[in-house]
């Protein structure tokens, strides 16, 4: 079990060294933030003197050799535009993120769950076409329009939501939804499938015969083996929505991580990208290594083999 | 002797893409209480699928149970709600299923899997359980059972878990064991060690058995009746001795021939029926055997043979327009005349 950890340690940093290093690289073709953070008219000089200052003057090979020694220090350098550590400026941002991603994750999980197993225990009625078509419909609709509509409805013309911002559980429910939508239907499309998969098989069919109650059959015996892909999904989609919903942010003017990074990108802002780009890609080691510990819980086969 | 099951003219269908397929054709017979009845038949006789339908086990759809009762303990199964079926399934009546590999649920406990057919149907809790939990795995034969019951399947052999579903099935003291080809995945020593123990588990507690196979060799050495299915109809019915030294239908004529013989060190090919099973949604409209059946009359493919009793027999009884011995006689006497 030591060694496991070990192994998935190294691993870990592993892949956010790689994640990091293409991230730096990229940035870089960006182009240059002297000039954009400049006002307009600035002379070549004042430019220059700029990217001095900033190291942006030094080889690449130096810049990253830097960057590296400093992030493993935990330090990202100072945020162009907000002129204080980037890391500290990104991890302001967590907490919005993290409510609303956690938030969505709960609701789509809660009615994923319910809507996949009606769909899957009433195969071929009327219900689980329904259900499968509303799932469709909520897997497919883009996020920004599904939000915008939202908006329109309850804040605009109903009233009864703010339309954006950040502060109260007001705030929190329209972006929350917007996101539980995809959440749910992705859920319950999957846990559908997987319920039927589990339903043919054959300790199913020996649960029956032994006559245990519907319950015991569904929760013990379907429903624990059908979970199992539905974690990864979980754990996929917590990973991305932790990394900050781009575009719901956006619609919803919320102050995650998703929009800092988007701002940043436009302003070519690097510290604040490479820090915001190194935290999200921890979030998703982190995450993975916790679906793991929980597969072994789930499944005793997957304990064994460790 | 007093029947504990009384199956009447049972039909399944199966609403399939290809039609309608005649799984199971207004199949009657008796189990009396105390016997052990093997049933006998390749893929698609309906062997299987009777014995499901009679547990509320087939899924409608696609199955459609057309017609049929089973009688069984004074309760028509048919007609019985879902709710007082649970009742007798694994209580009254207890299951083995073949294929011990995908039977047990993967991610429980040998233990929990035993546990909860007890909580079921008895009144055992706490340290009466664990004892009957124990005692079960020790009846059928699997070492260090208070350890086991802690472990998950994958950490069973075949043999082991096929143990793990006989006791299952054996748990609950039912008056009736129906096992489906309970031993068809393990190997021939595992397999007799298996048979040993449904013996000893009839001579220590007079259950009834029902042993579903396509092995006749399985049912010569376990059963006290032998019935032989084709195309969801019986072909042949009667005591074990009678059938295997005098068979009348072509069928069990074609599967006894195909048995290796102890002892028998000859260079010859086992017999092989000629042809595969019929096609279920397209049945032939006679004798369902016929166009596999070299002894087959021209009335075999017209006319569906009715089940009657050999002359003089009581028990013993076949479906088949032709005189099998007669003709079996005539071949034998042909091939001394022309050697």
């Amino acid at each position: 079990m030591i060694g496991f950890f070990l192994r998935r340690l190294g691993e870990s940093m592993l892949a956010i060294w790689g994640v990091v290093t293409i991230v730096f690289f990229v940035t870089r073709v960006l182009g240059d933030p002297a000039a954009l953070l400049l006002p307009i008219g600035a002379s070549a000089a004042d430019i220059e003197a700029l990217r001095d200052q900033l190291g942006l003057n030094q080889p690449l090979m130096v810049q990253y050799f830097h960057f590296v020694t400093s992030a493993l220090q935990g330090d990202f350098g100072t945020s162009f535009q907000h002129g204080r550590d980037a890391m500290d400026v990104v991890l302001e941002r967590l907490p919005a993120t993290a409510t609303l991603a956690l938030t969505a994750i709960a609701l789509g999980l809660v009615i994923g769950a319910v809507a996949g197993s009606v769909a899957a225990l009433k195969r071929g009625s009327a219900v689980e076409l329904l259900v499968m078509a509303v799932a469709l419909l909520g897997q497919a609709t883009p996020v920004f329009w599904l939000g915008i509509m939202l908006i329109l409805c309850f804040a605009v013309n109903l009233g009864w939501l703010p339309t954006g911002g950040y502060g109260t559980i007001w705030h929190l429910i329209l972006p929350a939804v917007t996101l539980a939508v995809f959440v749910s239907a992705s859920i319950a499309r999957l846990l559908r499938s997987s319920m039927l998969d589990i339903l043919q098989e054959d300790y199913i069919r020996t649960a029956k015969a032994k006559g245990l109650l519907r319950s015991t059959v569904f929760f013990w015996h379907v429903a624990r083996n059908a979970l199992i892909p539905v974690v990864t999904m979980t754990a996929i989609l917590t990973g991305e929505l932790l990394g900050g919903s781009v575009v719901t942010e956006t619609v919803f003017a919320w102050p995650g991580i998703g929009r800092l990074i988007i701002q940043a990108i436009e302003a070519k802002d690097f510290p604040i990208i490479q820090a915001g780009i190194t935290l999200i890609a921890a979030i998703f080691v982190l995450i993975n290594f916790l679906v793991d510990l929980l597969y072994g819980v789930l499944d005793p086969r997957i304990r064994k083999a460790r | 002797m007093t029947a504990l099951l009384d199956i009447r003219n049972l039909t399944v269908e199966f609403d399939t893409p290809g039609g309608t397929v005649q799984a199971v054709n207004g199949l009657s017979y008796r189990v009396e209480e105390g016997e052990t009845l093997g049933i006998v038949g390749e893929s698609g006789s309906g062997k299987s699928v009777h014995i499901l339908a009679l547990l509320g086990l087939l899924p409608t759809p696609p199955a459609r149970i057309v017609s049929g009762e089973a009688w069984f303990n004074g309760q028509n199964l048919m007609t019985l709600s879902d709710r007082a079926l649970r009742e007798i399934r694994g209580g009254q009546i207890g299951m083995v299923f073949q294929d011990p590999m995908s039977s047990l649920n993967p991610v429980l406990t040998v233990g929990r899997q035993l546990r909860e057919v007890l909580q079921r149907h008895t009144g055992l809790r706490g340290h009466a359980l664990k004892a009957r939990m124990v005692e079960l795995l020790d009846i059928v034969g699997i070492p260090h059972p208070e350890a086991r019951l802690s472990q998950y399947p994958h950490e069973f052999s075949g043999g082991m878990r096929q143990r793990v579903l006989i006791a299952i099935g054996m748990a609950c003291n039912p008056r009736l064991l129906i096992a489906d080809e309970a031993t068809t995945a393990l190997d021939v020593t595992v397999q007799a060690q298996i048979l040993d123990l449904v013996r000893k588990l009839k001579a220590d507690f007079g259950t009834t058995v029902i042993w579903v196979t396509h092995d006749m060799g399985v049912v010569a050495e376990l059963a006290d009746t032998v019935q032989v299915m084709y195309g969801g109809r019986i072909m042949e019915r009667g005591p074990v001795r009678a059938v295997f030294h005098d068979p009348r239908s072509a069928y069990t004529w074609g599967l006894l021939k195909s048995l290796p013989t102890e002892g028998a060190r000859t260079q010859k090919r086992l017999y092989q029926i000629p042809g595969s099973p019929p096609n279920m949604a397209n049945m032939p409209a006679g004798d369902p055997f016929a166009p596999r059946n070299p002894f087959a009359t021209e009335r075999c493919h017209t006319e569906v043979p009715p089940l009657r009793n050999v002359d003089g027999s009581q028990d013993h009884q076949f479906a088949a327009w032709y005189d099998l011995p007669a003709l079996l006689a005539r071949e034998a006497a042909d091939a001394e005349a022309s050697s």
